[in-house]
C-alpha cells in the first residue's frame, strides 16, 4: 500500500510530462496569460476571440491558461508556437488584436496595436540533477534577453507563466511535488530544517528572519498540536507579489507548506489570504482538491507516515493583518489586533499552539531549495542575503510589473535597465520600497545595492516587496501625508502610539499640505514619531513613521517650500497650486470652460479665457482637456 | 421557522451556513461573510441571531464586523463604485476622479447617494497598478480611468444624472 | 523553580512563570500600569509598563514579558521614561481637561500617571472625540466615553469575571470606540448591573450613576462592612458623606469576593435612608391595649403610622429621589384596629411571645413552621435553630436557599 503511493505518484509523473511533452509541442501551442491583471486587461475575450479564430482558420491548438509573466504593461498576452517555429509571445491583445496576431504569426501580417514581447524561450536551471524549468524572453532581431527580463533570474516565479496553475499535472511535469517526495522519504524533519538553514534563507514578508531557525524553535516547542501558517495578506499599497505567485503557481506554496509541517511537526496549515484576492483564493482552493485527490495532503502522505490538512481563511480587510499575530488572531475569528510577543507565535500561535508563519514566497522557496540544493541557493544573491528578490515595480517606469532579481542588484539597475527608466521625458525623484512601512530614497542611493541589510542601513526596507518609482511630478509631502493616511486608517487601535500618534502625525501632514504648516511641526513630527517608534505594540506603529522620515531626511527641501513659500514644487498640493491660462497658447477653444464643473472659467469664443481663482475648486480638469496645452500650475499661488 | 422584522430580513437562509461552518473554531469571520454575500450587508437583526446560533457574545459578533473594512452594517447603493487609491493609482490620478465625483454628485468616499444609487467607496490597491488609476464599477475593473470617463460610466450604468 | 533577575540593580526571585511586573511588585519595585489589573488577563496595550531589559530591542511591557533567569531590567530607563510620557501626552490630546468636575478626581489612575510624570496638558487644534455624555437610561452605570482611554479593563471584567461579555471595542484606529452590545443599551445588551465595569475602569468613563455628584474620594470616609443580603459574606466600602451612604465601592483585599459585587451589593443600598424603612417595631393597634396606646402616642413614646402618612412618605421619597427626609407627621390621623402602631422592643416581642405560647399550647408545636435566612450568619442561624426544636418544640425549619 506504501509503495503503491509514491509508485502512483511516480506514474502519474510520468503521465503528465507525457501530456506536457504533448501540449507544449502540439502543431499550435498556445498560453493566454490568466492573472488578474491579465483578466482585468480582458483575457477572457482575448480568450474567447482566440478560439474564434481557431475555428475559423480550422486550427487544432493546444491552449493553456497560465498565470502572470510579470509585465503587466502588456496585458493581455498572448503566446503562440506552431510546431518548428519560434515561440512568440505578443502583448496588448485585446479581442480586436487576436485577428491581427493570428495574421502576424501564421501569415506574415503587420502588427498595429498589439506588440511582440519577444521570442520565448522556455530555460533550466541544472543542480544536483534536478532542474529548475522557467521562461525567458529574447527579442526577435537582437537575439538577446529583452530589457525587462535581462537582469532577473527566476525562481520562486519560474512557474508563472508557464504552467497552468488549475492543473496539478503541469506542476508535476515541472518536477513539482518532488522535494516533498524527498523531503518525507529521504531526509528526517531536522535535515529538512538544516538543509533549508543552511540554503540561508530569509523570510520574505519583510522582517528577513532566516526561515530555517524559525522552523527551528516551532519544532523545539514540546507541545501539540502545531501548526502552519502562511501569510498571505499582502496589504501594501502597490505590492502584488504574492498574488501573481498564488495565481500562477499555487501548487509550490501547497508544497512549501507541507514541507514546513513535516519539519516541525505538524499536520495542520492555514493560508491566510487576503480577501481582494478572489482568483488567487479559487486557485488555491482547486489546487488544494488536486493535492487532496492525489494524497498529497491527507493522511499517510506517500506512505510516509505523516498527515497534512490545510485551510483557506480568507481576510477580511484589515492590512494590520499581515501583521502574524494579528493575523492570527483573525484566523481564530477575533479582532485583527497584534499581542505582545513573547509569546512568539513558535511558542504560542494560534490557539495557543506553537505556529510558524511565514510569507507566500518563502514557502514557495523551499521545494527548489530542497530540489536544487542549498549551496545552489546559497550561490546566489549575496552571502547576507541570497538568492533572489521580488519586487511589483509601479509607479513611473517606462516598464512596470513584477520582477525576480537576484539579490545585491542596485536600484539604478532595476529602475534604469529593468524598468526602462521614468517614461515622458521626466527625471527620476524618489524610489520607495516596504509601502507605508519603508521609506524613499532619492537618487543618490540608486547605487544601493538591494538586500535586506543594504535597504535597512539606507533608510529604506526590503519590505515584501512593492518598489515605486517617482518622478518630479509627485509631491514628496503629499506622498508621505498618503502613507499616513494609510496608517491611520489602517491601526488597529490597541495602543496609543500608534492610535494617536499617528492621527496627530497625519494633522501635521495635512496642516503643512494646505500651507499652514510651520517649521517647529518638523521637530514635532520627529517627536512624534520617535514616540511612535519606542511606545508602538507592533511593527505598524513602530514603522508607520519612516516614509516620512526618509522624506524629511532626503526631500528637506520640499518641506520647507510648502512651509516657508507656500509652494508646492511638484505642483500637487491642491492649497498652493492655482490654474492659470497661458495667453499666447490659447485658442479661445472653449473646451476648458465647457469641462469646467464649477464654471470658474470665462472668455468669449476665440478670446483668451481666463481662470477665476476664486471659484475655482483645483480639480484640473481642464488642464486635462486643453488640447494646447494652454493652462499652467502655477505654484506658489 | 422564517421570522419577519423590521428589516423583513429572512433570518433561515443562514441555516445552511450555519451548517457547514456549525463545528468550526474561530468560524465568525467566514460566517459574516457568508451573510454578507446573502443580505448585501450586515444588518442588526443578522448579527445578532448569528451572536444567538452561534454562541458568541453579540459584543464580539459587533467589535469583529466593525474591524474589518469589508463588511458593512448599512444597506449599500444599487451601485457601487471603488476606487483604488493605492500608491500607483494614487500618484497616477484617483484624488482627481475623486474631485470629480465631489463636484457632480456631492460624494465622498464611504458616502451613498440619498436615492440609494451609488455608493464610493476607496480600496487600497487591487493589484492591478499597471493599469493605474483603477476604477471597479459594480465589479468591472476599469483600468486607466479618467475623470470624464468616469462620469460617463456613472451617466450610462446608473440612473444619476 | 525559582527565577533570579536584576530589576534596577536589586536581585530578586520570582516564581517561574512570574511577569517582570509581577516580580518588581512582588519587591517593592514600582512600574506603572493602566491596562493591567492583576484580576485581569494580560493585554500590553497601554504601553505604559515598558521597561529596558538589557540585551533585547526597544523596550519591553513588564506586564506581558515573563521574567527570565539573569535577565537584568531597568524600569526607569530613559526610553521607559520617554515612552510613558509620549502615551500619556498622546491619551491626554485626546481627553477633556475637566479633572475639576470629574466625579473621580484624586481616585484616577491617568490622573496620577500624569502628575507623577509631570506631563503638562497638550495644547492642539487636531481632532478629540465628543461623545454623548451619560448616553445610556439605564439606572446605574454613567458612560463618558470622551475620558476612555481604551484600556479594555470594563471589557475584560465582565468578560472574565462576570461572564457577561457586555462590553467591547468597536471599530478602530483613532475611531476604537467602546461599545455595549452591538452598540446597543446596556440592558439591552444583557448587562446586569453588577457594576464590575465601573470597579475596574482607572478613569471616570465609567461611574456609578447613583452617585453622581455626591462626594469624591477626598470628601467620603469608607466604612468596610459585610454585604448584608446574603449570606456568601462579601465585604465592601461604603463610602459617607455627612452621615449618608454615598457609594459603594469594591475593596480589592476583600476575602470573599474581592473586587466582586453583584447590582444589590453594590447598588442597593438606597433602603438604608428610604423613609419605608422599618427603624422600629411596629404592632396593629387590634393587639395592643387601646388606652395604653393612647397614653403613649401621647407622650411622644409611640406613633402612629397611618396608610396615608405612608404614601406621602414614598412618593416624597421618589422625588427627591432618597435624601432621606421624611415628611411631615400627620397628627390628626384616626385609629382604626389595623393601623401600626411604631412601639418599642419590649411591647412587640410580648405580643409574640404571648401569641407564641398561646398557639403551643392551643395546637402544640407542630403548628409552628419556620423558615430560616440566607441573610441571617450562621450564629444566627444556629440560635434560630434551637430556638425552633427546643422551645417551640417542632422540627419543621426550613432555609429561604433551598427554595
Ligand atoms: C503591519 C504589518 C503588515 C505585514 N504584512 C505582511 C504581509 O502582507 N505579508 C507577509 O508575508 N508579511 C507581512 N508582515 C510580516 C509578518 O508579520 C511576518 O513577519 C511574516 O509573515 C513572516 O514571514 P517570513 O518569515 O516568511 O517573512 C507584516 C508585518 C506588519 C507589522
Ligand atoms: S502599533 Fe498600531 S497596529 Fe500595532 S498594536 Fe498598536 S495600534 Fe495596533
Ligand atoms: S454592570 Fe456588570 S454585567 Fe453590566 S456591563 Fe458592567 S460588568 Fe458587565
Ligand atoms: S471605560 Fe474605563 S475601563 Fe473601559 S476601556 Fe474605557 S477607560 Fe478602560
Ligand atoms: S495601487 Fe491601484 S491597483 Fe495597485
Ligand atoms: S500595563 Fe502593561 S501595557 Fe498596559
Amino acid at each position: 500500500m506504501q509503495q503503491a503511493l509514491v509508485h502512483d505518484l511516480a506514474e502519474r509523473r510520468t503521465l503528465a510530462q507525457t501530456r506536457w511533452q504533448a501540449k507544449t509541442q502540439a502543431d499550435v501551442y498556445i498560453t493566454v496569460g490568466m492573472g488578474t491583471c491579465g483578466i482585468a486587461a480582458g483575457a477572457n475575450d482575448a480568450l474567447k476571440g482566440i478560439q474564434r479564430e481557431l475555428e475559423a482558420r480550422g486550427i487544432r491548438a493546444e491552449i493553456s491558461e497560465v498565470g502572470c509573466v510579470g509585465m503587466c504593461s502588456y496585458e493581455p498576452m498572448v503566446e503562440i508556437q506552431a510546431r518548428g517555429r519560434e515561440r512568440i509571445n505578443y502583448g496588448n491583445v485585446t479581442t480586436r488584436q487576436v485577428k491581427e496576431i493570428f495574421r502576424h504569426y501564421f501569415d506574415g501580417g503587420a502588427l498595429r496595436k498589439a506588440v511582440i514581447v519577444g521570442q520565448v524561450m522556455p530555460t533550466t536551471t541544472e543542480s544536483h540533477s534536478h532542474v529548475l524549468h522557467s521562461l525567458s524572453f529574447r527579442s526577435i532581431d537582437a537575439g538577446e534577453q529583452i530589457p525587462f527580463q535581462s537582469k532577473q533570474l527566476r525562481i520562486v516565479l519560474s512557474n508563472c507563466g508557464l504552467i497552468d496553475p488549475e492543473s496539478i499535472d503541469d506542476y508535476l511535469a515541472v518536477d513539482g511535488y518532488s522535494a516533498l517526495e524527498k523531503a518525507l522519504l529521504e531526509m528526517t524533519p531536522e535535515e529538512v530544517i538544516e538543509e533549508v538553514l543552511n540554503s540561508g534563507l530569509r523570510g520574505r514578508g519583510g522582517g528577513g528572519f532566516p526561515t530555517g531557525l524559525k522552523w527551528r524553535f516551532a519544532r523545539a516547542t514540546p507541545s501539540w498540536p502545531k501548526y502552519v501558517i502562511c501569510n498571505a495578506d499582502e496589504g501594501d499599497p502597490g505590492a502584488f507579489m504574492d498574488r501573481s505567485v498564488l495565481e500562477g503557481d499555487p501548487h509550490s506554496v501547497i508544497e512549501g507548506m507541507i514541507i514546513a509541517g513535516y519539519a516541525i511537526g505538524a499536520e495542520y496549515g492555514y493560508i491566510y489570504a487576503r480577501a481582494e484576492y478572489p482568483l488567487a483564493i479559487r486557485r488555491l482552493q482547486i489546487a488544494i482538491e488536486q493535492a487532496r485527490e492525489l494524497g498529497l495532503l491527507g493522511k499517510d502522505i506517500m506512505g510516509s507516515g505523516f498527515n497534512f490538512e490545510l485551510q483557506i481563511k480568507e481576510g477580511a480587510g484589515a492590512f494590520v493583518c499581515g501583521e502574524e499575530t494579528a493575523l492570527m488572531n483573525s484566523i481564530m475569528g477575533e479582532r485583527g489586533q497584534p499581542w505582545p510577543r513573547p509569546p512568539y507565535p513558535a511558542v504560542s500561535g494560534v490557539w495557543n499552539k506553537p505556529s510558524n508563519v511565514n510569507n507566500v514566497k518563502s514557502y514557495a522557496y523551499t521545494p527548489r531549495i530542497l530540489r536544487l540544493g542549498a549551496d545552489w541557493f546559497k550561490s546566489l544573491g549575496t552571502e547576507n542575503s541570497p538568492g533572489t528578490a521580488v519586487f511589483a515595480l509601479t509607479g513611473q517606469t517606462q516598464r512596470t510589473g513584477l520582477i525576480e532579481v537576484p539579490m545585491g542588484i542596485t536600484l539604478r539597475e532595476i529602475i534604469f535597465d529593468v524598468g526602462g527608466g521614468v517614461p515622458n521625458g521626466k527625471q527620476f525623484k524618489a524610489v520607495q520600497t516596504g509601502g507605508p512601512l519603508g521609506g524613499c530614497l532619492p537618487d543618490a542611493y540608486l547605487d544601493t545595492p538591494v538586500d535586506f541589510d543594504s535597504l535597512r542601513a539606507a533608510g529604506a526596507v526590503m519590505g515584501s516587496g512593492g518598489m515605486i518609482v517617482a518622478d518630479e511630478s509627485t509631491c514628496m509631502v503629499e506622498f508621505a501625508k498618503y502613507f499616513m493616511r494609510f496608517v491611520v486608517d489602517e491601526s488597529c487601535g490597541k495602543c496609543p502610539p500608534c492610535r494617536i500618534g499617528s492621527t496627530r502625525m497625519l494633522e501635521i501632514l495635512e496642516r503643512i499640505t494646505a500651507g499652514e504648516g510651520t517649521m517647529s511641526d518638523l521637530d514635532e513630527i520627529k517627536r512624534l514619531a520617535r514616540g511612535m517608534q519606542l511606545g508602538s505594540l507592533c511593527a505598524l506603529g513602530q514603522l508607520a513613521p519612516s516614509p516620512v522620515l526618509s522624506v524629511i531626511r532626503h526631500f528637506e527641501d520640499e518641506f520647507v517650500a510648502h512651509i516657508e513659500n507656500k509652494e508646492c514644487p511638484a505642483h500637487v498640493c491642491q492649497n498652493l497650486i492655482t490654474y492659470r491660462v497661458i495667453p499666447d497658447l490659447c485658442t479661445g477653444c472653449m473646451v476648458c470652460a465647457r469641462n469646467c464643473a464649477v464654471q470658474a472659467i470665462s472668455g468669449e469664443k476665440l478670446q483668451v479665457h481666463e481662470i477665476d481663482p476664486e471659484i475655482c475648486v483645483r480639480c484640473g480638469l481642464c488642464y486635462a482637456v486643453c488640447n494646447f496645452d494652454a493652462i499652467e500650475i502655477i505654484s506658489p499661488r | 421557522m422564517s421570522k419577519t422584522n423590521q428589516h423583513d430580513i429572512e433570518l433561515n437562509l443562514m441555516d445552511e451556513v450555519f451548517a457547514q461552518y456549525g463545528e468550526e473554531k474561530g468560524a465568525l469571520i467566514p460566517v459574516l461573510q457568508k451573510a454578507q454575500a446573502l443580505y448585501g450587508y450586515l444588518p442588526p437583526e443578522v448579527l445578532q441571531h448569528i451572536s444567538r446560533r452561534m454562541k458568541i457574545p453579540v459584543s464580539k459578533v459587533y467589535g469583529v464586523a466593525t474591524f474589518y473594512a469589508q463588511f458593512y452594517l448599512e444597506r449599500r447603493g444599487r451601485h457601487v463604485l471603488r476606487l483604488c487609491d493605492g500608491t500607483a493609482c494614487h500618484v497616477k490620478g484617483t484624488p482627481i476622479l475623486l474631485t470629480a465625483l465631489e463636484d457632480h454628485y456631492h460624494l465622498q468616499p464611504g458616502e451613498t447617494t440619498e436615492d440609494n444609487e451609488l455608493t464610493v467607496e476607496i480600496v487600497y490597491c487591487l493589484g492591478s497598478c499597471a493599469l493605474a488609476p483603477v476604477a471597479v464599477f459594480d465589479g468591472t475593473v476599469m483600468g486607466r480611468m479618467k475623470q470624464k470617463t468616469l462620469l460617463n460610466t456613472i451617466k450610462k450604468r446608473t440612473d444619476l444624472k | 523553580m525559582p527565577i533570579h533577575l536584576t530589576i534596577n540593580g536589586k536581585h530578586v526571585t520570582a516564581p517561574e512563570g512570574a511577569t517582570i511586573l509581577e516580580a518588581a511588585r512582588a519587591n517593592g519595585i514600582d512600574i506603572p500600569t493602566l491596562c493591567h489589573h492583576p484580576d485581569l488577563s494580560n493585554i500590553g496595550a497601554c504601553r505604559m509598563c515598558v521597561v529596558s531589559v538589557e540585551k533585547a530591542r526597544g523596550v519591553q511591557t513588564a506586564c506581558t514579558t515573563p521574567a527570565a533567569e539573569g535577565m537584568v531590567v531597568n524600569t526607569m530607563s530613559p526610553e521607559a521614561i520617554e515612552t510613558r510620557k509620549f502615551v500619556l501626552e498622546m491619551l491626554l490630546t485626546d481627553h477633556p481637561n475637566d479633572c475639576m468636575t470629574c466625579e473621580v478626581n484624586g481616585d484616577c489612575e491617568l490622573q496620577d500617571l500624569v502628575y507623577d510624570y509631570n506631563v503638562k496638558w497638550p495644547e492642539h487644534n487636531g481632532k478629540r472625540h465628543q461623545y454623548e455624555i451619560d448616553p445610556d437610561p439605564n439606572p446605574f452605570i454613567f458612560i463618558d466615553r470622551n475620558k476612555c482611554i481604551l484600556c479594555a479593563r470594563c471589557i475584560r471584567a465582565c468578560d472574565e469575571i462576570q461572564n457577561r461579555s457586555v462590553w467591547n471595542f468597536a471599530n478602530r484606529g483613532f475611531e476604537t470606540k467602546l461599545v455595549a452590545g452591538a452598540d446597543q443599551l446596556l440592558l439591552d445588551a444583557y448587562c446586569e448591573s453588577c457594576g464590575q465595569c465601573v470597579a475596574y475602569c482607572p478613569v471616570g468613563a465609567l461611574f456609578d450613576k447613583m452617585s453622581l455628584g455626591k462626594g469624591r474620594i477626598m470628601q467620603v470616609k469608607k466604612v468596610r462592612t459585610t454585604c448584608s443580603y446574603c449570606g456568601v459574606g462579601c465585604n465592601f466600602d461604603l463610602n459617607i458623606r455627612n452621615g449618608q451612604i454615598v457609594r459603594v465601592t469594591s475593596a480589592p483585599d476583600a476575602p470573599v469576593n474581592g473586587m466582586a459585587l453583584c447590582v444589590k451589593g453594590r447598588y442597593g443600598y438606597d433602603y438604608v435612608h428610604h423613609p419605608d424603612r422599618l427603624t422600629r417595631p411596629m404592632v396593629r393597634a387590634k393587639w395592643l391595649d387601646a388606652d395604653t396606646v393612647a397614653e403613649q402616642v401621647k407622650s411622644g413614646q409611640w406613633a402612629l403610622f397611618t396608610e396615608a402618612q405612608q404614601r406621602r412618605a414614598s412618593l416624597s421619597y421618589r422625588r427627591t429621589s432618597g435624601n432621606g427626609k421624611s415628611p411631615a407627621q400627620d397628627s390628626q390621623s384616626e385609629i382604626t384596629p389595623d393601623t401600626f402602631v411604631k412601639t418599642d422592643w419590649d411591647t412587640a416581642l410580648d405580643v409574640v411571645a404571648r401569641k407564641f405560647t398561646q398557639v403551643k399550647k392551643d395546637h402544640g408545636g407542630d403548628a409552628f413552621a419556620l423558615l430560616a435566612s440566607a441573610k441571617c450568619t450562621n450564629e444566627e442561624n444556629f440560635i434560630f435553630n434551637k430556638f425552633t426544636r427546643q422551645m417551640l418544640a417542632t422540627h419543621s425549619i426550613d432555609h429561604c436557599a433551598r427554595l
